[in-house]
Parts: C-alpha cells; sequence; structure tokens
C-alpha cells in the first residue's frame, strides 16, 4: 500500500539519483488498479484464481460453479458424475484448468517427450467456410486433438524443435532468440493434407476477461487504423467474426488473433475442441467423417453442458479478478514506464480503457481499467507470422495480447515463457521477437543502454 | 483473558510490551509459537489416525480379496466409511501448499481428486470392457506403481487413486435414484459363479489402491513428524509468524468458503445433480461436510482428540475478545448446520434445501470473520 510517506521518501530518492532535469515521475491516479474496483491483492500463486473483489453477491453461487467446472475433470461418458461426463471421444485435456492452470498462462513443453498439454495446434487448409473462417482440415478438423478415450484413436501428437539464433544490442550485448519449427507425429488418421497450415498456441491467462468484453465497441474501434492514415506505421485492424448465436458477423475480442466475439462462444469452443464437450453453440462431437470409432462412441447427453452451465462458466471467466500492480511507485518502474511511452509499446498496448455498461453485471461495468491492448490486429512480421489467416486476420497479424499480469506468470505457472508459442523464454525476448508494425519499437529497445532495459523489464514486471 | 492479560500489563509498566496484545502490534514471535506448537501438534496426531485408519481399512480390504464374501465387502465398506472421518478433518491443512498439496509432491490429486473417471478404471453401464481393470493386455500388471503413473499420465491427474477410487471399487456405480452403489461382492469372486470379468484383477486393483493410500498418508505423518528437525514441521515452527498464522487462517478459510460452502455445496444446490457430490457411489457426502466444518474448528481451538492447547482462538482473544468469541460461535453454528443435513446428501440438495442453504450461510458468515482476524494481523488474505 503506498502511504504519503513512502510516495514522497520515493520521489526524493528518484531526484537524489539525479532527476533534476527531468520532470518527476509518479504513478497515475489508479494506475496500481489494473481491473479497476475487480482489483485484488494477491501476488502469490491464486493470484489469478480470485473472484472480483467487487463481486456482486448474487454472482456468487454461479462463480463457484463456473469455477468448479473449469477446474474438475471432465469424465468418460457413462458415468454416476452425469453433469461431468462425456470427456472426448478425442480431447487436448481432461479440464480447462490443466490447460489454465491456476486460471494462468500455458506454455510449450519443456522437452520432446513432455505431452503438448496447456498447449495446441490450430489446423486449417487454404480457403474460408462458409462464415468466412478457416477451412478445416479433412481427416483432422480445426485443431489436433493428441488424446483420446479407450477405443479411439488419438489424432497425434504435436513435438517443438528449437533453433537458437544469435544477436546483440546497441551496446553489444549477446542476445538469442529461439525459434519453434512444429513438427506433428503419430496421426491417427493418415497424412495431413500437403497444404494444410498450422498455428500453436499457448493456453492465456484467464484474468479479466470480462472486462475487455465489457468495453464498448466504439473504444476499441476508435483506436483502429486499418490505413495507418496518421502514418506512425501502425494500423491496427479489427477482426470481424463469426457470431453462431445472432448468426452475423461481428466484432473479435478473443483469441490469439481474435476469432471469437464474446466469452459464451469462446468457451463453448474451447470446450468443444479441447475436451470434447458439446454444447448448444457446438452441439455435434468434434469427429470429422473418416473418424467412426470417435462418431460411435457413447456420448455424455445432448449436449454434454447445458446452457445453464454454460453460463455459470461464463460468468466466472468474466468475473476472475486482475491483481494489483507491484512496485508502482519505485523510481526504476516508473522510468520503464515513461520507456514503454517513449518507444512507441503504449501506441498498441493501450495502458488505460474505460469499460461501459455491460448488462447484468454492475461489477465489470464503467471501470477504470489498466490492461495494455487495444484488442486489434496488427502485423507483427515474418517471423511471427503463422501463416494461418482467421477471419479477417492474415498470416502476419496477432489480436495486441493484454499485458496485464505478465509479471506474475513465474508465480502462478513456474515459467516465465511468453508470446502466443511460448518461445520467448523472458520478458526481453518478447519484445526482441516483435516485427513488422512493431519492428521501430523493437529497434528502440536495442538500443537503450543496459540500465534503461532494466527499467523497461522492469516495468513489465510489475504489471 | 485475565491469565493473559496480567503478564502484559506488567511488561507495560516495564516499559517494553514485546508481547503486549495491543491491536496495534504486530504478532510476534513468543505469542505465536505456542499456537504454531499445538497446530503442529494436532496436524500430526490428525495425519496419524487417517494414516491408522488407513491401514485398518488396508486390511480390511486384504481379507475380504483373499476370501471374497458378502460380510468382507461390508466390513471393507465400513472401515473405508470410518477412515473417511479422520480425513475429512485434515483438509483444513490444504491450500497453503503445505506438505499435502504442495505443487512439487503433494498427493492430495493421488488421495482425494474427484470426480471418479470410473470408465477409465472399471466397468460402467453399457460398457462391460472398459477400464484398466478389464485390460490385461494394455496393462498385465496391477501395482501401486502404475496407479501411481495412471493417476499422472499426460501432465494432469487422471483419477485412477485414492479414497474415491477404492469407494468406486466397493459400492460400484450409483446410477439408482435412491440408496448407494450396489456392486455385488461376487465381482471379486473368481471361482467361476463371480461376476464381471476379471475379478482377480479388481481385487488387485482394489488392493494396491489401499496400499498407495496409505503410503501417501505416511508422506504426510512423516512431513508433521515431531521428531524429525528437517522436515515440514520443523520449517513452519522456523517462519515468521505472521506467515505461520497466515497458513492457518488461509487453510481455514478456504476450506470454509470456496472449497466447502462454494465447491462441495453451492455446486450441488445449483446444478441438483443427484450425484455432483464427493461421496456419490457410498452416499457419504454428508459426512464429508461435517468432517471438514468439524476440522476448521479443530484448527481454531487447537484441538483434536485428546490433545488441546494454545490456539488461534486465544491469540485473537487476547486484542479483540469479542471477535473470537463471535468467529467460536459461527464456526460452532456452522458444525451444527452440518450435522442437520439430513442423510444422504443427493436427496437434501433436493427436498431439503434449507438445511444445507443454511450451512452455506454459517460458513460463509465465518469465511467473512477470518478474514476480519487476518486484517486484525495485518494480513492480507484474499478469499471468496
Amino acid at each position: 500500500m503506498t502511504t504519503p510517506r513512502h510516495t514522497a521518501r520515493t520521489i526524493a530518492l528518484a531526484c537524489l539519483l539525479g532527476c533534476s532535469d527531468e520532470p518527476q515521475l509518479a504513478p497515475e491516479p489508479g494506475e496500481a488498479l489494473s481491473g479497476g474496483e475487480t482489483t485484488v491483492f494477491e501476488s502469490g500463486a491464486r493470484a489469478f484464481m480470485l473472484s472480483a473483489r467487487n463481486l456482486d453477491p448474487a454472482h456468487q453461487r454461479e462463480f463457484f460453479v463456473g469455477n468448479s467446472f473449469f477446474n474438475k475433470n471432465w469424465v468418460i461418458a457413462p458415468s454416476s458424475t452425469t453433469a461431468r461426463d462425456g470427456l472426448g471421444p478425442t480431447f487436448n485435456a481432461r479440464s480447462c484448468s490443466a490447460c489454465h492452470f491456476k486460471d494462468g498462462r500455458g506454455r510449450p513443453p519443456l522437452d520432446a517427450d513432455e505431452p503438448m498439454l496447456s498447449m495446441l495446434v490450430r489446423l486449417s487448409v487454404p480457403g474460408v467456410d462458409a462464415h468466412g473462417g478457416p477451412l478445416p482440415e479433412p481427416n483432422y478438423g480445426g485443431q489436433l486433438q493428441p488424446d483420446a478415450i479407450p477405443g479411439v484413436a488419438p489424432e497425434g501428437r504435436a513435438v517443438v524443435h528449437w533453433q537458437e539464433l544469435p544477436g546483440s544490442y546497441a551496446d553489444g550485448e549477446p542476445f538469442s532468440l529461439r525459434r519453434p519449427t512444429l513438427e506433428l507425429l503419430e496421426l491417427g488418421y493418415g497424412p495431413l493434407a500437403d497444404d494444410v497450415l498450422t498455428s500453436a498456441r499457448v493456453a492465456p491467462q484467464m484474468i479479466g476477461l470480462g472486462l475487455l468484453e465489457a468495453l464498448p465497441e466504439p473504444t476499441i474501434l476508435a483506436l483502429a487504423d486499418p490505413d495507418d492514415v496518421d502514418g506512425d506505421g501502425i494500423s491496427g485492424r479489427p477482426n470481424y467474426v463469426w457470431d453462431s448465436v445472432t448468426q452475423s458477423t461481428v466484432l473479435g475480442r478473443y483469441g490469439w488473433k481474435a476469432n471469437q466475439p464474446g466469452l459464451r462462444q469462446q468457451n463453448a469452443g474451447a470446450f468443444h475442441g479441447d475436451i470434447g464437450i458439446t454444447s448448444s453453440l457446438s452441439p455435434s462431437e468434434n469427429c470429422p467423417a473418416s473418424q467412426t470409432a470417435c462418431a460411435a462412441a457413447e456420448s455424455g447427453g445432448a449436449p454434454e453442458l447445458d446452457d445453464a452451465l454454460l453460463d455459470a462458466i461464463t460468468s466466472y471467466s468474466r468475473l476472475l479478478a486482475v491483481p494489483a500492480r507491484r512496485d508502482v511507485d519505485d523510481p526504476e518502474v516508473l522510468r520503464g514506464r515513461e520507456l514503454f511511452r517513449e518507444l512507441g509499446c503504449a501506441d498498441c498496448h493501450i495502458p488505460r480503457l474505460e469499460t461501459g455498461e455491460l448488462p447484468g453485471f454492475p461489477e465489470l461495468s464503467r471501470q477504470v481499467i489498466w490492461p495494455y491492448t487495444d484488442l486489434l490486429l496488427h502485423d507483427m512480421g515474418e517471423e511471427l507470422a503463422d501463416g494461418r489467416p482467421d477471419f479477417e486476420a492474415d498470416g502476419r497479424e496477432w489480436r495486441t495480447p493484454p499485458l496485464w499480469g505478465i509479471g506474475l506468470f513465474a508465480v502462478v505457472n513456474d515459467h516465465s515463457l511468453y508470446l502466443h508459442d511460448g518461445r520467448a523464454r523472458n520478458l526481453a525476448e518478447a519484445v526482441l521477437w516483435h516485427g513488422g508494425e512493431a519492428r521501430q519499437a523493437r529497434d528502440g529497445f536495442v538500443e537503450l543502454d543496459a540500465d534503461d532495459r532494466a527499467a523497461l523489464l522492469r516495468f513489465l514486471e510489475s504489471l | 483473558m485475565s491469565r493473559r492479560l496480567l503478564p502484559a500489563l506488567v511488561l507495560l509498566i516495564a516499559g517494553c510490551a514485546p508481547s503486549a496484545p495491543d491491536p496495534d502490534q504486530p504478532l510476534t514471535a513468543e505469542e505465536v509459537a505456542p499456537v504454531a506448537e499445538q497446530y503442529a501438534t494436532l496436524v500430526a496426531a490428525n495425519y496419524a489416525d487417517a494414516h491408522a485408519s488407513a491401514l485398518e481399512l488396508r486390511d480390511a480390504i486384504a481379507n475380504f480379496v483373499a476370501a471374497p464374501g458378502e460380510a468382507g465387502l461390508e466390513a471393507a465398506r465400513l472401515a473405508w466409511l470410518d477412515a473417511r472421518e479422520s480425513y475429512g478433518q485434515t483438509e483444513v491443512f490444504r491450500f497453503y501448499d503445505g506438505p499435502i498439496d504442495n505443487p512439487d509432491d503433494g498427493p492430495e490429486g493421488q488421495l482425494n481428486a474427484w470426480p471418479m473417471d470410473e470408465a477409465y478404471v472399471d466397468y460402467v453401464e453399457g460398457m462391460p470392457d472398459a477400464g484398466i481393470i478389464n485390460d490385461p493386455a494394455g496393462h498385465p500388471t496391477i501395482d501401486t506403481e502404475l496407479l501411481s503413473s495412471l493417476n499422472e499420465q499426460g501432465g494432469e491427474t487422471n483419477i485412477s487413486s485414492g479414497y474415491h477410487a477404492i469407494e468406486f471399487l466397493l459400492w460400484g456405480q450409483d446410477r439408482s435414484a435412491d440408496g448407494p452403489g450396489a456392486r455385488p461382492w461376487t465381482d471379486y469372486d473368481s471361482s467361476g459363479a463371480g461376476t464381471a470379468a476379471n475379478q482377480d484383477r479388481r481385487g488387485t486393483y482394489l488392493l494396491a489402491a489401499a496400499e498407495l493410500l496409505v503410503a501417501d498418508l505416511q508422506q504426510l505423518v512423516d512431513a508433521w513428524d515431531g521428531a524429525s528437525s528437517s522436515n515440514y514441521r520443523a520449517m513452519l515452527l522456523d517462519e515468521q509468524p505472521e506467515e505461520i498464522v497466515r497458513r492457518m487462517l488461509l487453510g481455514m478459510g478456504s476450506l470454509s468458503g470456496a472449497e466447502l460452502a462454494g465447491e462441495r455445496i453451492e455446486v450441488a444446490l445449483a446444478t441438483r445433480d443427484q450425484e455432483d457430490e464427493h461421496s456419490c457411489f457410498s452416499d457419504n457426502t454428508h459426512r464429508d461436510v461435517v468432517s471438514n466444518a468439524l476440522g476448521i474448528q479443530n484448527v481454531y481451538l487447537g484441538r483434536y482428540g485428546s490433545s488441546s492447547g494454545a490456539s488461534l482462538y486465544e491469540l485473537i482473544a487476547a486484542r479483540d475478545q469479542a471477535l473470537a468469541d463471535r468467529l467460536a460461535d459461527q464456526i460452532q453454528a456452522s458444525v451444527d448446520a452440518a450435522e442437520a443435513i439430513p442423510a444422504p446428501f443427493d436427496r437434501a440438495i433436493v427436498d431439503d434445501r434449507e438445511a444445507v442453504e443454511a450451512t452455506v450461510e454459517a460458513l460463509r458468515t465465518q469465511t467473512d470473520s477470518i478474514v476480519e482476524v487476518a486484517a486484525l494481523f495485518a494480513i492480507t488474505l484474499a478469499l471468496e
């Protein structure tokens, strides 16, 4: 907690360290409260697991129900626990939390023998489906499921190979980045299409998702500059994706390529693709035509996840609190914050936004939040490109991911691996991979001296 | 109160107050040490009981498997029900990454995970060949090592062991509207007159699961053994006083709110799913609720069985007698409410919802007070 005495001392200390020519740096009002009034003061392993601190008591039961169905394993049908059966037939994980462990961040396997658990591989072939989305691979569908219930063949196993790419900062200090290559082995249903497109993605942290849903569409669109009219080299394009309830094309907000319009559909999609659980939004089992044993397997109900439970999970995913920032008044953190702005990072990773009205969720409405995202697509360059279009996102574009909570991955998930496929082994590497529209900011980081680089990273760790 | 106030007053008069019960003073090592010591003692005693009753369960299962029969199965079931009483009270020692659930080697997932993946272990309705038991080609040998490895297969828990696996093997699937599962003892009869297939393998699995249970509980007994100077208990007692109290409160508060009120009761109330309850095969969930609530009370009052001593209650009372008494009353009320839930739990969530709701309410109320207690000690405790 920041007391006035503390702040004064910090500023005095900062000035002693040589800021006489510079304006005094101070935290902005509310800057520590990343999730507005939802913010929780917890920086330990449970930092991502807690409900919004301003939780409406009327939502408490739904939160618990959602939490339970998020965390507990799904089991093979038929089972005594009828509400929780219907796993697979093919699947990536038995529960949401297997990948979003402690509601946190997934990672690639640490070696070639470790199964790929908190990361998945999307599959498609060139072309678009009836709604403008990716065209599924004919025999494997839209995603590789490496596991299956007994009697059904798993689809295959994904392995990541790494290649070191040495480089150096302007001051001569060396660094090395590791470039991933994906290999798909032990394919259960014959060879993949020759022109298959793949994209490996880790499970993102679950915090603050409802706050992002509460951002008014005009707020997001106002940040867009698809043709770079202002000439700053940064476009920012909204993705427009299929909403299966309204049967229309709407703004995308979730997923590494912003290919999901809202949390309900995002969650139903994840249940279907990752665990093999059907719902009203994805009513048929995920069995491509050639997978006959999959189609013949026992179902856990029609659907396996009823609407009340889907709604509870959706409420849960909306209401996970964002942890407060640490060290916001630390001089080095404040210096790093200035560099974050000066380098242009904040042009896409928008620090401060205000939510609108999310009907039924007073906790999330009219909040000042600090998500560090614009939810828009940006060309991130050839090195980060997956070459796999997703609705209007092309093969080089990714959605700006929110940065809140990134300083806590190590505490919550015991790793500090960043970017969509976990290739960056620390925050510096994550910055160094930025290309395309973010190339200028990345180059600015390379030019910084060691102290300034350290300050920028301290700032990121404080998020 | 007066017993504690007097030395404190003496110290105040003497001009230094290292253990003065001043609400604005941080917790001192002197006042926390006896509370921590008693906590460690009661944890050890509780795990010792859980271990001893698991041994009895193992012996009952060994007898049954050696000579299957109705009486042997019934004896094993009774031993299981008895073992749950002491284990349930230990669940308040979870939630702070201690020996039971630290992320590296805490056995909680292997001991008590739920829900049980029935078809992963044995036959289920409509799938007579399902499960490891019925897959001699895939798993020629069934032993504790196999169960332990399967449980962690794929880097996530895949529940094939623990109390609920044993429960499933003793009672069988509960697909009926009333009463527990009704697995016949003949599922273990390999004389040729038995039911289901692979009766010998089923017996081997059941016994291996019981052996693994005993071994996991032994690990916890060792971690809390007062005779060791290098185990978790010794490290805990060396922690800062706030940290020790924080762990105790975090265990109590997490079990009370998110786990017992939320995960175990409110979820069942909301889904109204008959078998969305923890001991669904045996219909023993009502006792799970009571023993969890008792565990919270044990920690608060610093007692277990015949052991009692310095407690959180006294630590709080030295600063705020009213708060200490209020929480004591609330905890008693939650135990009473839990005991008033009529068995079986899977009927109560439908027919006696008020009794179940009252338990939730009592648990929520005491959870709020636990947060208040933490604030009294300037401990940040984020709970549900």
